[in-house]
């Protein structure tokens, strides 16, 4: 079975071939390609979200690298949500219409499905297990029993962790979406120099609330001389206060479920304090962290083929030709 | 509250916490009508996200008030009325409104508040209300404004 995945959700368009045998096939994300031949050598200055118009040229890139037919194609998937209405809507009718087309199912899957999955894309990983997805979007810990089995064991109650990342970045005249500049900067910082609160730590439960640090920041940033070495020590004071709060909730989440895995997925996976500290935090419990490869912690069409692989493996398709968006879809 | 008696135009409130700012921002939603376009002005940080939640609160929203700076709208339903919270930060040109459907939303009957309207100016409809929230040290001044 050759499976489609289209991922609209959000800002990207990414497309992607799973193969039943084979595994991954290959997948493509609009914002890191050119699409030189499909626009005759001619690459326009496309609006961010504008899916309509880099779908269908990022799928014939796709199957030009597969070197796949569309007849080839034996299932379509698609994120069905949640996210955006409108891109949802894109991805989800060139999915369904698609599939039609060609004579084949189709199936809506669920965008966060698609990124606890991911880490099997390239390695085994057997179920139950507990997952952290941080990202700007989201901050979320999920159990995940089995395909289709998940819990929500706690998650962000105002801003994403990426996003206090990204927002601190610009406060401290970093620039936005400076998240990743900011951790680079934190290396340069003094750590005992300021101490940020660990937001939500002290009371039981697996939420987080990081809007509060970002107001912290601001403050300590507002009331110093603001100089260089003060904004890598804030910078390090902050991303600290982040790591640990996270590391903290995903110990909790492990001693609460009795598991051993942990899977963290999303953009800031990526930071280099967390997994320091998340190996450091695993050998307590005597567990294992994974991450999913990184160009699919972020938003990707591989994960949606590989889950909509899973989903219609086990039988499951869109039931008719409808179709619509879920813009507010819970997982659990 | 303090705050809890009726809100006056272009009077300056100084809100000391994050809690006297939900009071502020309840007693505005309580004197509501629908439908309403309110934009807030105020930089990152200021705590439009926080007088939003004190908004929804007040009518009767117990859930969490997530910031959509990722998501760019989230949506909240009272009964027949709803409430659209948007935030335009990561907007690159006001004719992504376009691409998002976020036209749909805006031609409801509903309350929509709008953090960052300066990156949809073009695209959207004009407001009701301003609410603006200055940094002032550790406080923020708050003030509302009718119409352009």
């Amino acid at each position: 079975m050759l499976v489609l995945g289209i991922e609209t959700s959000c800002d990207e368009t990414g497309v992607a071939l799973y193969d039943e045998q084979q595994g991954l096939l290959g997948h493509q994300l609009y914002s890191q390609v050119a699409l030189h031949a499909q626009y005759g050598g001619v690459v326009p200055e496309l609006a961010s979200r504008d899916h309509v118009r880099k779908l269908i040229p990022l799928l014939e890139q796709l199957l030009q690298q597969c070197d796949k037919q569309r007849a080839d194609i034996d299932a379509v998937a698609y994120t069905q949500g949640p996210g955006l209405i409108g891109a949802l809507l894109v991805g989800a009718a060139v999915g369904r219409s698609l599939a039609w087309a060609l004579g084949v199912p189709a199936m809506g899957i669920h965008h966060m499905e698609g990124h606890l999955l991911a880490p099997m894309l390239d390695n085994p990983l057997d179920f139950p297990f507990v997952a952290l997805l941080v990202s700007g979007g989201h901050t979320q810990l999920m159990q995940v029993n089995a395909l289709a089995d998940y819990q929500l064991l706690g998650e962000s109650i105002d801003d994403a962790a990426g996003e206090a990342f990204d927002k601190t970045a610009k406060l401290l005249g970093l620039g936005y979406p400076g998240g990743a500049v900011l951790a680079k900067l934190a290396q340069q910082g003094q750590p005992e120099r300021y101490h940020f609160p660990r937001p939500m730590t002290r009371h039981a439960g697996l939420n987080f609330s990081f809007s509060g640090l970002k107001t912290f920041a601001l403050t300590t940033w507002q009331n110093s001389a603001q100089d260089a070495q003060t904004r890598a020590d804030i910078a390090c004071a902050f991303e600290q206060a982040v790591v640990d709060t996270l590391v903290l909730k995903c110990q909790r989440a492990m001693q609460q479920t009795q598991l051993k895995r942990l899977v963290i997925a999303g953009g800031v996976s990526a930071n280099l304090q967390l997994r320091q500290k998340l190996t450091f935090a695993a050998a307590r419990w005597g567990g294992q962290v994974y991450y999913p490869r990184l160009e699919f912690c972020t938003d990707n069409g591989a994960m949606i083929a590989y889950a909509g692989f899973l989903r219609l493996k086990r039988g499951e398709f869109d039931p008719d030709l409808r179709f619509n968006a879920r813009p507010r879809w819970s997982l659990s | 509250m303090s705050h809890a008696n009726k809100l006056k135009y272009q009077q300056i409130y100084t809100v000391s916490s994050p809690e006297e700012m939900q009071a502020l921002a309840g007693a505005l939603a309580v004197q509501c009508v629908w439908p309403m376009m309110i934009f807030l002005q105020g930089d990152l940080g200021a705590g439009k996200t926080t007088f939003v939640r004190g908004f929804l609160r007040a009518l009767g929203y117990q859930g969490t008030v997530k910031s959509p700076t990722y998501t760019l709208v989230e949506p909240y339903q009272f009964g027949a009325h709803k409430v659209y919270h948007f935030d335009l930060y990561r907007l690159n040109d006001a004719e992504e409104l376009e691409y998002l459907g976020l036209r749909d939303y805006l031609s409801e009957q509903a309350v929509c508040l709008v953090e960052w309207p300066e990156r949809g100016l073009g695209a959207l409809p004009p407001a009701d209300l301003w609410v603006k929230i200055e940094h002032a040290g550790a406080n923020r001044l708050l003030s509302l404004w009718p119409k352009e």
